[in-house]
């Protein structure tokens, strides 16, 4: 019910008729600045990611202690250094690729992300990471506001959301964003072909294009019928888009597919959203197991940003793309009765892109839970604490990448000095 | 009963899955608001739709129906329901209480494979070799009764057990995840209880576990309590689990007892949850967002009556929903046409109205998800996003394009139906707007449409123009703004 949170008369109508200003000229703007412009993909982890299974603290006896069943052993993690406490960091093991585009200086891990009383429920912590805001997490998203400050006309595919919804950090309040789960199902049919198909075509254009303002719940559909009409044609052509690399068949791999396909023909989007879910591990975590739930999902993850990233290279436009992975919270440091975790606190982060400096940012806690690990765990050292506000992260991306004002989109200044990933 | 009263007309669109010349033939001229209210929310429990399947003049089925231990075919029956229950109301709670208690199919057939995932969610307990009642079962049967039974009904549900994994929650490691749920999304939510709260509740459920009489794939699926697994120790919480009212002395503390009465202490939680004044003003706003409105915010003073009902009938829903449709603020005229429907109304009304025969019910699924609407698969426990969240790009473009598919499925029967209106291109318009029971065309659409129908030539007003034009205008109505609204 997120949309529910918005004003919808004063936002919904703005938005649409913004939206559907004049689709030639709002076509023109985007090959202008499509061409040149950076964009950024937001990857999110949907569940809870288990950040201590994704970049694992292999020399910490208490890993081992706490996690009896599905720890990963030290000798199959794959190793990256340490960071600037000199902790020993290794990736899972089926992150082979982001182990090397990590070596290549093209992946930066930010640890222990998060932000003071770490919400333990999804929802309200998914909130809280989509507005960036613990204290009031409705209205519009980081990505919505950052969108709602671009120069207007804005073009319909600004945003661009690969799931059947809009998440709600891409919620704007003036800004509409497209949510296009299948570049090949974007095509309006009709029950007749040829010239008949063509006329129920402009039908369907002339009753979308009544939008009466005293009936804001008609007008707020027609809007979005409005979008669906002027983004055909270009949508089309990234349906066209032959990868140099073929992608996996599974959704990220494939809503990756559709970026890359909307980067490459220069759609002009600015903000892409991602996602694969799965990740509320509460039983059967299986993080070892060849096929085990987790050991799978950072399969899944690694096939397709590996292969992401090496069609971008090979298409020249990694240094304009930047991807940006976030999960609402990492869970419990110790295991369950079910093999599994139970939800926790700080996160990890990770950043990918030509233009990043990769790297370990902040430092692992330990895992000791007498003394809270030394101030690193929370909740009874049962949980790791953060370290990093996850709005430092955001701000950076969105002065040194975007390019736009952190301070007046976050509300507040969370520049950070010791962050310099992008 | 005629089509005069436009707030009985509104009640029955609100209720149903649109409004059918049968649904109005139901009441006699003359049936009051008030007696149609009553007459809804005491529908037929006799009434089997379920006979109806496979039977020649409704909606398809696939060949081969095993709705049982088949989720597609589960998906099918559902959706065959919604489409020619008499008692659609059922339905519609049955769908309210699936998005309440979201639970999702694949992680539980991941577990226990597609048949027994299948049963658990789905299955009708007269034709289950072993009597499985599958979860939709339950919550249909329990959608009038006892918030608090239901909520128990959930608690010891085989689906939901393993959703959110009771069935490994046991005293020497408290699984959370339903006790979470529990009160942030099932009852008073967000803002009312601790993490402390959290822990405790799932102590409170140790021991609620599932067991299964008999081989995988027959079966009986059932919730058991474990008494050696269950943690006897006394719970503490932030909120009274005692009630003065009730209990004579308030207390936040569910005491300590002995393992063989430890089941007690879920259902002591249960209680003081269902009971909750604040779990009562949550499903008002609830009930105002499925009934009333999911853009504009319930009013206190709804909200506030409605909970007062609910709590005064000792948490029966049947009550509560009279009340909401007896309220002033549903029974409001400047209401009508303005809630979203979500995807399963849409498509149910959409068929009842352009037509089913000759249509399989399979043939709608992989829209729905399109539009953003699986049955058994909402995206996660909190259920799906409502309102204005179905009318993104991807969504409004299914929805357009189911519009195409069942305009085209149903050519002939439209030429057919429309031949008495083949007199003019208006006329042709007003057919297309009584068959779908559309509100009263406006001015710019009229001429939008008599465009279309004179577009490729003049109006003659024969078949094969009519073959094109009027699956072609129904399409276009169909798919249009103002047919996403009830």
């Amino acid at each position: 019910m997120r949309f529910t949170r918005r004003d919808f008369i004063a936002g919904g109508v703005k938005a649409f008729t913004i939206g559907f200003a004049a689709p030639a000229f709002l076509s023109d703007l985007a090959v202008a600045t499509g061409a040149t412009s950076r964009s950024l993909v937001v990857l999110y982890l949907s569940g809870g990611n288990d950040a201590l299974s994704t970049v694992i603290p292999y020399t910490d006896s208490f890993y081992y202690s706490r996690r009896p069943t599905i720890a990963v052993p030290a000798g199959s993690v794959l190793q990256i250094g340490a960071d600037s406490s000199g902790k020993a960091l290794g990736l899972h093991p089926r992150l082979t690729g982001l182990q090397s585009i990590f070596n290549d200086g093209r992946l930066a891990i930010i640890q222990r992300t998060g932000y003071q009383n770490s919400s333990r429920s999804h929802f309200q912590g998914t909130d809280i990471w989509s507005t960036g805001n613990p204290a009031n997490s409705t209205g519009a998203g980081w990505l919505g506001r950052y969108l709602d400050a671009l120069q207007p006309p804005v073009d319909p595919l600004v945003g661009w959301s690969t799931l059947r919804d809009l998440p709600h950090a891409m919620l704007a309040d003036h800004t509409a964003v497209a949510a296009i789960p299948s570049v090949s199902g974007y095509t309006i049919q009709s029950p007749n072909s040829g010239t008949e198909g063509t006329y129920s075509r402009a039908g369907v254009a002339a009753l979308a294009s009544h939008v009466p303002p005293d009936r804001p719940h008609v007008s707020f559909v027609n809007g979005a019928l409005q979008n669906v009409l002027v983004t055909l044609d270009r949508v089309a052509t990234v349906g066209t888009y032959v990868p140099t690399i073929a992608y996996a068949g599974d959704g990220l791999s494939q809503g990756l597919r559709a970026v890359a396909g909307a980067i490459v023909r220069g759609i002009g989007t600015k903000v892409f959203w991602v996602q694969i879910g799965g990740f509320d591990t509460h039983a059967g975590q299986g993080t070892n197991p060849a096929n085990g739930a987790y050991s799978s999902l950072m399969g899944t993850l690694n096939s397709a940003l590996t292969t992401f990233y090496n069609d971008l290279r090979n298409q020249g436009l990694l240094d304009s793309t930047l991807v940006l992975q976030f999960s609402e919270f990492g869970r419990r440091i110790g295991e369950n009765g079910s093999q599994g975790t139970d939800h926790g606190a700080a996160a990890v982060m990770m950043a990918m892109g030509g233009g990043v400096n990769g790297g370990l940012y902040g430092t692992a806690a330990s895992l000791n839970p007498a003394g809270n690990g030394g101030g690193t765990l929370e909740n009874s050292g049962n949980d790791v604490a953060y370290q990093t506000d996850f709005r430092s992260v955001y701000a950076q991306v969105i002065d040194n990448w975007l390019g736009a004002n952190s301070v007046s989109i976050l509300g507040g200044s969370y520049r950070s000095p010791v962050l310099n990933f992008v | 009963m005629d089509k005069s009263s436009p707030l009985i007309e509104h009640l029955l669109r609100r209720t149903g899955f649109g409004v059918s010349e049968a649904d109005r033939a139901r009441f006699p001229a003359g049936t009051s608001y008030r007696q149609i209210v009553d007459w809804l929310v005491a529908y037929p429990e006799s009434s089997d739709v379920d006979a109806k399947i496979g039977t020649p003049g409704y909606l398809l089925t696939s060949s081969g129906f095993a709705p049982n231990t088949n989720i597609t075919h589960a998906r099918q029956r559902w959706l065959f329901r919604m489409v020619h229950s008499p008692a659609p109301l059922q339905e519609r709670m049955a769908l309210l209480w699936h998005h309440h208690f979201a639970t999702g199919y694949n992680k539980i057939a991941g577990m226990y494979g597609a048949v027994d995932g299948a049963r658990m969610m789905a299955a009708r307990a007269s034709t289950d070799p072993s009597g499985q009642t599958g979860q939709i079962e339950m919550l249909r049967r329990g959608a009038f009764g006892s918030f608090r039974d239901l909520l128990v009904n959930v608690a010891q549900d085989p689906a939901m057990l393993v959703w959110l994994d009771g069935i490994s929650n046991v005293k020497a490691k408290p699984q959370e995840n339903f006790a979470r749920e529990l009160m942030e999304l099932f009852t008073f939510g967000v803002g009312q209880f601790a993490e402390s709260d959290v822990y405790a509740a799932a102590r409170v459920f140790t021991g609620w576990n599932l067991a299964r009489s008999g081989a995988s794939g027959t079966g009986l699926y059932r919730f058991q309590y474990n008494p050696t697994l269950h943690d006897t120790d006394a719970k503490d919480f932030t909120f009274n689990i005692y009630t003065p009212v009730r209990h004579g002395k308030p207390s936040a503390r569910i005491p300590a007892r002995n393992a063989a009465s430890g089941m007690q202490d879920g259902l002591d939680l249960i209680q003081a949850l269902a009971y909750h004044p604040e779990t009562a003003r949550r499903l008002a706003r609830r009930l105002w967002t499925w009934f009333v409105s999911e853009t504009e915010p319930a009013s206190d003073g709804f909200v506030e009556s409605i909970a007062r009902v609910y709590l005064d009938n000792q948490t029966n829903i049947r009550a509560v929903l009279r009340a909401v449709f007896m309220s002033r603020e549903f029974a409001d005229e400047s209401r009508a046409y303005q809630r979203y429907a979500w995807p399963a109304e849409f498509v149910a009304r959409a068929l009842r109205e352009v037509g089913y025969q000759g249509f399989s019910a399979n043939d709608a699924l992989t829209p729905l998800t399109n539009m953003g609407q699986q049955l058994f698969e909402p995206p996660d426990v909190a259920g799906w996003d409502l309102g204005l969240a179905w009318f993104t790009t991807g969504g409004m473009l299914a929805r357009l394009n189911f519009a195409s598919q069942l305009a085209t499925n149903q050519r002939v029967a439209l030429r057919d139906a429309a031949r008495p209106f083949a007199g003019s291109a208006n006329a042709l318009v007003d057919f297309c707007y009584d068959r779908l029971s559309l509100p009263p065309v406006t001015i710019d659409n009229q001429m939008s449409l008599v465009d279309y129908a004179l577009s490729g030539g003049p109006w003659t007003g024969s078949d094969a123009q009519l073959l094109i034009k009027a699956p072609g205008m129904v399409h276009m109505l169909a798919g249009s703004a103002e047919y996403q609204l009830v």
